[in-house]
């Protein structure tokens, strides 16, 4: 669409500006004052520069932290992409089983983040928990997410594909709904086999809302906090302790307000860089 | 017939594996809701043997309980209504307008959504204490909207550059005023998209527990935050946990019914 | 193949039709002959897209037979068949270059790539995509993409019939006739049986040999662009063929012939005694602008019109008359003297045709088309 130039199109964005200004500028701006200060209270602050980066940057605990984080993002990015793609692939597209599978797969992503660790929590329990009972005497394998760090990974990875596969899939599903019937019939005329109808047709078309599941996982997967909180709070030990939690113990602790500035800046800093990095990938090549 | 449907066999039981690794724990939080915490603990049965409604009637008679959920549905449509409307003005502008500054703005508003929650955890806590806004539910959606606003702009440009501007033009021909025309003829035609942004906005703003809880105590405790209060001396009161994780679906899954033809449409018509 | 036959076909897109509007195809029987150029011609809606599925196999007929020489094809799918369609919308491979996008059929069929190189500059050369052929789909302009869909289609040398739904719609309009001068081209080269479907007379007149009217479903008429014209069996081809079309005018039986108002229209013996034969509850003449006979002045058995408009577009003229309350257009080479004010005017007997029922009737049934 020909846009045309108007400055007076501020007066119409101005409440967003405003907004989230007060919600985003204000507390950065504090969160970078905590980041090169050290304060002992109100009247005693000093100045300490880069101080706050450099011990954060070298803290082992947050190295731990992160490597996990990052283990944990690849990990969920790489099981739900293509698993949503597939559910999606396989889902109607008309009548009433159509509506009821949409509202079905749309239950996981409207449950609080809480009471969803609440439910794992449960059904994964030896005791009271489906699941739990069943591995342990039915199949025999021992399972407890509490006490075996290897069993609980497993546990909050299973949560997060139970819990967000259903976006992608809803994503990737709305990308197949907008391809035009021609590209499937034109494609039956050339004989192309599925996997040649998927591979021409279906993936590239898909691209754009495959970028929005890309990064939206990424994000959200990079910043979890209480799923895995609730369920095993960070352990056994510190096995599932991820960057929102160490840096929620952080800031919680008064008197760590410093670093924990500082390593809010840099954790921030890690999500812009790298769905920086994955926006140019996928977008290369791409002429608007 | 069209020769399509042949081997539908073969998706169809993919999607019901799946369905049902969905509805599983879902099934089993209803089952333990309607049981004692005697039954619960006393072995594992797929129904319940002792079925009754005392968790249900602890949660709708205990004002602490039910006003969790109240609170939480309060800041949520709070959260919703304020995204919204200051959301569509701007949507609009950057549809039909370049102005100084504005692919810039776009991207900030973008990055805020790349924003921890975690790091906004003190400084929010700090700002809406210092503004005596600590625990109103005014405090929690507008918190809320750090992330929100930025989407719903996000969504509704995308469904707005969809509508041509050829209409905008004819309308103001016919004499249409400006405040008219969003009203009377716009918004009606971006109807699944802003269907699709309350979608959204009520999603991420009723999940969303770190923000919700720091920024209240009491008045405006969301029930994600009375939850914790079956941890008690003489154990975890499951029954009632349980309860209490159902009726925070239930709105959500109402919501979807309502939504369900809207979302669809507006996923594959806007930019979604 | 020698031949594409219909039989008995009708398609009805709901699963318990209940009356003819139920029906986008209503029952009709056809033959479509090797190696001729055919358009299918008709408004929207009428159902010729639904006939072309039909054919290539994209949709499966709710009743009757689509048969290849005497084979029933009903269930055979489209990869089945040896039939290529090109779609209005060009469907080309984004994601490959002009000459995968080529070559994408023949590889599908597992054909050697030295002959798929060979066909592919075969068709590249046809279709001058020479110079695009490493170029990526998605760059193309319409025209570009739209030969390329057309491409895939000529590119496999199993095919013996191209359908065409409505190719050229998204195309330039000064591009559409080299378009349409090169599937000419093709046609001669290739001898393939090409159906085109359209809703633009002259573009179904260029094309085609014979074209297939249709309307509401049905197939009203099959000729030649000539035999469209000069005899239409249907009053919409009467209408839709033509610029202007048919006049059309209701009439009521009298003896002798028909009338409206208080001018009389005699017809022949042949004739009157089909039209007593014939039940009908419309009956129309029509006849067309170019064969009213307008004399240069008062004469015994003409009709005096009033003359309401002149339209003169340069090498004719379009004039509008007011018969007896009825308005008639009369078209009239650039040359000729206009009448002013009142025009005398009469239809001769060949050209005037008679519609019961919309319906073309005839001295002869033999001639003429069967319908419910």
């Amino acid at each position: 669409m020909s846009k045309v130039q108007n400055n007076k199109a501020w007066w119409l964005v101005m409440p967003v500006f405003l907004l989230v200004a007060f919600s985003a500028i204000i507390p950065m701006m504090t969160v970078v004052n905590y980041s090169v200060q050290d304060i002992f209270d109100q009247s005693s602050r000093y100045f300490v520069g880069t101080d706050w980066f450099r011990q954060v940057l070298q803290d082992p605990r947050l190295h731990d932290s992160l490597l996990r984080q990052f283990i944990y993002s690849a990990c969920v990015l790489l099981i739900e992409i293509p698993l949503g793609i597939a559910i999606a692939l396989t889902m109607p597209t008309k009548g009433r089983w159509s509506s009821l599978c949409l509202i079905v797969m749309t239950i996981p992503l409207l449950i609080p983040f809480n009471v969803v660790g609440t439910i794992w929590q449960i059904f994964g329990r030896g005791d009271i928990g489906l699941l739990g009972w069943f591995l342990n005497n039915v199949l025999g394998i021992s399972y407890n997410y509490a006490a075996n760090a290897s069993d609980a990974w497993v546990t909050v990875l299973i949560i997060d594909v139970w819990h967000w596969t259903s976006l992608v899939a809803l994503l990737a599903y709305s990308g197949l709904r907008a391809i035009p019937d021609v590209y499937y019939q034109a494609a039956r005329i050339d004989r192309a086999s599925s996997w040649a109808v998927f591979r021409h047709i279906q993936l590239p078309k898909m691209k754009s809302v495959l970028l929005i599941a890309v990064m939206l996982r990424f994000m959200d997967s990079f910043m979890i906090y209480t799923e895995p909180f609730v369920l095993t709070g960070g352990g056994p030990g510190n096995s599932t302790t991820f960057l929102s939690q160490t840096l929620t113990t952080m800031a919680l602790g008064q008197f760590d307000l410093g670093p924990a500035a500082a390593f809010s800046l840099v954790y921030f800093l890690i999500i812009l860089l790298v769905s920086w990095v994955f926006y140019t990938a996928m977008t290369h090549g791409e002429k608007n | 017939m069209s020769t399509r449907e042949s081997g539908s066999w073969k998706k169809i039981v993919p999607l019901w594996i799946y369905l049902v690794f969905l509805l599983l724990p879902i099934y089993w939080l209803v089952n333990m809701s309607f049981k004692t915490n005697t039954e619960i603990l006393g072995g594992l049965t797929l129904f319940p043997q002792d079925f009754t409604w005392a968790n249900y009637k602890v949660i709708f008679t205990d004002e602490s309980w039910y006003s969790g959920y109240i609170n939480s549905l309060y800041y949520v449509c709070l959260n919703t209504v304020i995204s919204l409307s200051v959301a569509l003005p701007a949507a609009y502008a950057f549809s039909r307008y370049r102005f100084l500054g504005d692919k810039h703005l776009f991207f900030w508003l973008l990055t805020n959504r790349m924003a921890p929650p975690a790091v906004f955890l003190l400084p929010f806590f700090q700002l809406y204490s210092s503004i005596g806004l600590f625990d109103t539910h005014i405090a929690v959606a507008l918190a809320h909207c750090l992330f929100n606003v930025p989407l719903a702009v996000w969504i509704l440009e995308g469904f707005m550059s969809g509508v041509p501007k050829e209409i905008d033009e004819t309308a103001y021909i016919d004499g249409y005023s400006f405040p008219k025309f969003f009203a009377k003829i716009f918004i009606p035609l971006i109807g699944s998209g802003i269907g699709v942004t309350a979608f959204f906005c009520f999603m991420f703003s009723w999940v969303e527990l770190l923000l919700a809880r720091t920024l209240t105590s009491v008045n405006a405790k969301p029930i994600a935050a009375v939850m914790t209060r079956t941890v008690s001396a003489s154990g975890i009161d499951w029954g009632v946990l349980a309860a209490a994780g159902v009726l925070t679906i239930l709105p959500g899954m109402l919501v979807i019914w309502f939504v369900r033809n809207h979302v669809v449409k507006g996923f594959a018509l806007g930019r979604v | 193949m020698a031949e594409i036959r219909l039989q008995n076909l009708a398609h009805s897109y709901s699963a318990t039709p209940s009356g003819p509007e139920d029906y986008a195809i209503r029952e009709m029987s056809h033959i479509w002959e090797q190696g001729g150029a055919y358009a299918l011609l008709g408004p929207s809606g009428c159902g010729k897209s639904t006939l072309l599925n039909i054919i290539s196999g994209l949709l499966s007929p709710s009743e009757g037979k689509v048969m290849f020489d005497s084979t029933v094809v009903n269930d055979m799918s489209p990869e089945q068949r040896n039939i290529a369609q090109v779609f209005q919308f060009p469907v080309v491979y984004d994601t490959m270059t002009v000459y995968d996008n080529l070559a994408f059929p023949l590889r599908n069929q597992g054909m050697d790539e030295k002959k798929i190189q060979i066909k592919v500059g075969e068709i590249a050369d046809v279709l001058d995509l020479q110079p695009l052929l490493k170029k990526k789909a998605k760059n193309l302009t319409a025209d570009e993409k739209q030969k390329v869909s057309m491409g895939r289609g000529l590119v496999r040398d199993d095919v013996s019939a191209i359908l065409f739904d409505e190719p050229l719609t998204v195309i330039d309009p000064h591009l559409k006739w080299k378009l349409r001068r090169k599937l000419k081209q093709i046609h001669e080269q290739f001898n393939i049986t090409m159906v085109y479907v359209t809703h633009d007379q002259l573009e179904a007149s260029t094309f085609a040999d014979k074209i297939a009217v249709m309307y509401g479903g049905q197939i009203v008429q099959f000729g030649t662009p000539r035999e469209l014209f000069e005899k239409p069996h249907h009053t919409f081809v009467g209408y839709f063929i033509g610029s202007p079309g048919m006049n059309l005018i209701d009439v009521t039986p009298q003896p002798g012939g028909v009338g409206f108002g208080d001018i009389h229209l005699p017809l022949s013996e042949g004739l009157q005694q089909r039209l007593a034969a014939t039940q009908w509850s419309t009956l129309k003449v029509g006849i067309r602008p170019e064969f009213v006979h307008l004399w240069d002045g008062p004469y015994d058995d003409a009709m005096c019109a009033e003359v309401t408009y002149i339209e003169d577009l340069g090498t004719y003229k379009i004039i509008t008359l007011k018969l007896a309350g009825q308005l008639l257009k009369v078209r009239v080479p650039e040359d000729k003297p206009l009448p002013q004010g009142q025009a005398w005017i009469s239809f001769p007997g060949q050209w005037l045709m008679l519609y019961a029922d919309d319906y073309l009737l005839e001295a002869s049934p033999a001639n003429e088309v069967p319908h419910e």
